[in-house]
């Protein structure tokens, strides 16, 4: 295959930044999309050009450091995909392909296609924990959960921070990253004690760090590589509210 | 490369007296630090995965001041967040016969007779609390209807221990952790510097006090001092090039500290993993595993007859071989890795391989699916098949899985004692990072299992054991600028070369390199040309390597360039204890070596031993052997039959 890139420069946070077109020749259809970035890569270090900078480590969709928007939509047009993940055999040849970083004013461009978000760690320093000191828990088997509430808890605890949520929300809004783990931690017997403080906690932290709001559009869901359910979103609203009306 | 034979090490530090009672006998002698001192003592964790992660978090909710550093954007990427299958723990929920005493025992023989006694049973008694801690912090593992925790069987263990999220149980014992640790930051105990690399070690009067990093948004070289040093950072599978390790994955960091006194611990010890996606082109830039939970239902078969191309499920029952079951009928598919790994290397040499270039065996769900149903197959390993589909383009519920094996762990690493404390007093190093706990050879479900107990559990006593003498002073400022000097004229150097290849294509080359002469199968040939081939290659490295860009920026090309030039000393390091170590054992195999039916033949009267390398400047590297006893387990040739 035979490509056409259009990529996102900008040397660091003060440069305004570019679009700079690539081609790319010889790429197979079996080729991840960041393998195919490493050919492009590799010619550029060659050249004497500067490679284009992109956040990866361990490709194989889970440590969620990866993460551009590919045509328009955050880790491209396959569903429930990272970017790590997406392979070339979904792209025609001779297609022109434009390559951008999330974003989003609470994640600033770092270097060409990597961000900084930081802002998700300070989101769950807020209150996406259990306060349980290490060697103090009771035995494993002391409280049981109802398979169907830890399964629930599983598939909102499977998120992986890349951040997608936010690049596709008209509203740079970081409302599923925040809910996905006030769900995962409410509802399960462990998390009910802070239950009420992590929602607002985390809530208000959100909100400072100049995320925007939730107006239910749901772009988030449909790009989120873990297909985390829009519906966490209620349940951090209704969280929200009781802890405000105490 | 020559070597030279340095004196014995006697002392592991392990308390005397009956196995069970050791490690109360450690905590209760281990000197504690009363809480006002203790926010006087600094402690630099320098990684963050579950050994990393949970220990910054315990050091920090235990008064310490505490420095943590990851060369990601955020602590919750750790390449521990790959890990699918499960963890173990010797809680006997089943009531399936297990017991401390049982987990111990399957991990020493699993190791093949190369791991410590006491280290390894302790590491089975605390099993049991990391289980709690996790379910306590709200890690998701899977239930069963009456709300109880769930657990499968994972290989070289006939009873069924291994708690599980999912295929993801490693992302969900990391994010607790790493929840654990923001707390911990929020409360002001911890100092988190991401996208931070550490390059050296700082030694002064003989002890570790602090470490050189390299700011990688800003290219800032920074120094940082504590009282002692933590090293998590992981293992070194990736001088294969090609592994199952994420890219960012490396040695620097122990590899400095070897450098600069602490000895490494059978660096020869690699873990090939049974279960991975094979390779599909040149441009591979790295390798994906299959969970070994897989092997729980899916059957491992090649064709019977050599150079058989027909689709799978053209070739009838009679026509193929399901060669573990057939070798192996006491395990079948659950044998431990390095033999399920060679047993798959072995077929495909014969020819009987499948795929494209013949690397491949068959991993076949039909007969699962047809018992239990594609709805129950799925819900246990839904997302796994996801991520093969997504990879090969191949749907593994219609056509067999193919699979082969890759690197995937490395069960050598800094030699540490009872207390995990290296060669370099105040220098600590815990999780894949150390070689302590899996002998030759990881049992599958081990390594959450040892990163969470160095981490929340054994660490946080020991540490304080040699904190308790503390703090120790100012250092000397001689000793800091020497290091930073150190990093700066390497960072110089690699950008002065200005040559014509990329540290990525060096990188490749050695890899290959690895894989043929040092990976599954070695023998002294082979292990010679590497060590032959291997200075070759850094010599032209270091005289043609391309950095391109500067210093003072992100500049991902020269931390690719320093993490390989580190890796080609590894690379000598492993070839020579490979060379040295003439028997076969674990994940260690020389062709030498092995029994009539092909199976790895130790020798216990020569190497029962563990080979702890020093590091020479000469180039001469000293080897120092820790004699290895077994007075509970009866060493025995291992038979999985």
């Amino acid at each position: 295959m035979n490509l056409t890139l259009k990529v996102w420069r900008q040397s660091g946070p003060s440069d305004a930044g570019r679009m700079v077109t690539y081609r790319v020749e010889d790429v197979s259809p079996d080729m991840s999309f960041l393998e195919m970035l490493d050919v492009l890569n590799e010619r550029l270090i060659l050249e004497g050009d500067d490679p284009v900078a992109f956040d990866h480590d361990c490709r194989e969709g889970i440590c969620g450091m990866c993460g551009m928007v590919i045509n328009g939509v955050a880790h491209g047009e396959q569903r429930a995909t990272t970017t790590c993940q997406l392979h070339m055999r979904h792209f025609e040849n001779g297609a022109t392909i434009t390559i951008e970083p999330w974003r989003a004013a609470p994640f600033p461009v770092v270097k060409d296609l990597v961000v900084d978000r930081s802002a998700f760690d300070r989101v769950i320093q807020a209150g996406g924990f259990v306060s349980v000191p290490a060697g103090s828990a009771p035995d494993a088997h002391s409280i049981p959960v109802r398979k169907e509430d830890a399964d629930d808890a599983f598939d909102a605890a499977t998120c992986i921070g890349c951040g997608a949520c936010v690049a596709a929300c008209p509203n740079g809004s970081a409302s599923l990253f925040t809910a996905a783990k006030i769900t995962h931690l409410s509802l399960l017997p462990q998390g009910q004690p802070e239950r009420l403080s992590r929602a607002k906690a985390m809530v208000d932290q959100m909100d400072a760090e100049g995320f925007g709001g939730c107006t239910n559009t749901g772009e988030c869901t449909a790009v989120c590589p873990k297909g985390i359910p829009l519906d966490t979103i209620a349940q951090m609203n209704s969280d929200y509210l009781k802890a405000n009306a105490k | 490369m020559n070597y030279v034979e340095g004196e014995p090490i006697r002392d592991t530090k392990a308390p005397a007296g009956p196995i069970e009672e050791r490690w109360e006998k450690r905590k209760f002698g281990a000197k504690l630090v009363n809480p006002a001192n203790k926010r006087k003592l600094n402690v630099i964790v320098v990684g963050t995965g579950l050994a990393g992660g949970s220990a910054a978090a315990t050091l920090g909710e235990l008064g310490y001041n505490v420095k943590s550093f990851c060369y990601q954007d955020t602590p919750r990427r750790a390449h521990s967040i790959a890990a699918q299958g499960g963890i173990n723990a010797a809680k006997n929920y089943r009531g399936d016969g297990d017991s401390i005493h049982r987990l111990f025992y399957d991990t020493v023989k699993g190791g093949d007779f190369r791991a410590r006694e006491s280290n390894v049973y302790r590491l089975a008694q605390v099993s049991v609390n990391i289980i709690d801690q996790a379910v306590a912090q709200g890690v998701p593992f899977a239930r069963e209807y009456g709300g109880l925790l769930d657990t499968r069987s994972f290989g070289g263990a006939q009873v069924s221990r291994t708690f599980y999220a999912r295929g993801q149980t490693g992302q969900q014992l990391l994010l607790g952790a790493y929840q654990a640790l923001e707390r911990q930051i929020a409360a002001g105990t911890v100092e988190m510097f991401t996208r931070h690399e550490m390059l050296d070690l700082i030694i002064a009067d003989g002890r570790a006090r602090g470490v050189i990093v390299r700011d990688m948004v800003t290219g800032e070289i920074e120094r940082h001092v504590a009282d002692a040093v933590v090293l998590a950072t992981g293992g070194y599978g990736n001088v294969f090039f090609l592994s199952t390790n994420a890219k960012g994955c490396n040695t620097t960091a122990i590899w400095r500290a070897h450098e600069r006194g602490a000895y490494f611990a059978n660096p020869c010890y690699t873990q090939i993993h049974p279960t991975c996606i094979p390779v599909s082109g040149e441009y591979q830039s790295k390798l994906t595993l299959m969970s070994e939970s897989l092997r729980n239902d899916g059957r491992v078969w090649v064709p019977l007859r050599k150079g058989d191309d027909r689709a799978p499920g053209a070739i009838p029952e009679d026509e193929r071989d399901y060669y573990l079951e057939r070798i192996y009928p006491a395990f079948g598919n659950l044998v431990p890795r390095d033999i399920a790994s060679r047993a798959a290397k072995n077929v495909c040499d014969e020819g009987r391989g499948v795929g494209p270039g013949g690397l491949g065996v068959y991993l076949d769900f039909r007969d699962a699916i047809g018992r239990l149903g594609r709805d129950a197959v799925e819900k246990k390993y839904g997302n796994l098949f996801e991520m093969y589909e997504r990879i090969t383009g191949e749907n593994p519920y219609d056509v067999p899985m193919r699979i082969y094996p890759a690197v995937h762990y490395t069960m050598g690493g800094l030699w540490v004692d009872y207390d995990l404390q290296s060669t370099i007093p105040g220098l600590f190093v815990i999780g894949e990072a150390n070689f302590s706990d899996h002998g030759a050879n990881r049992l599958g479900a081990s390594a959450l299992m040892q990163g969470l107990a160095d981490g929340y559990f054994v660490l946080p006593t020991t540490i304080g054991d040699y904190l308790a003498a503390g703090p120790y002073g100012e250092v000397d400022e001689e000793a800091v600028a020497a290091a930073e000097i150190a990093v700066r004229s390497k960072i110089d150097r690699l950008l002065a070369v200005n040559g014509t290849r990329t540290p990525d294509s060096f990188h490749r080359e050695l890899g290959k390199l690895m894989w043929e002469y040092c990976g599954m199968e070695r023998t002294e040939e082979s292990l010679r040309k590497a060590l032959e081939r291997i200075p070759e290659l850094r010599e032209e490295f270091w005289r043609d390597v391309k950095v391109s860009g500067t210093a003072e920026e992100l500049n991902q090309v020269l931390e690719k360039a320093g993490r390989v030039a580190d890796f080609f000393d590894l690379a000598e390091l492993m070839c020579l204890d490979a060379l040295v170590r003439t028997e076969s054992c674990g994940g260690h195999f020389r062709a030498e070596s092995q029994d009539a039916d092909g199976e790895a033949l130790r020798d216990d009267e020569t190497f029962a031993h563990v080979s702890a390398w020093e590091y020479s400047p000469k180039g001469e590297p000293v080897l120092h052997k820790e004699a290895l006893e077994y007075e509970y387990v009866k060493m025995t040739q291992r038979s999985y039959k």
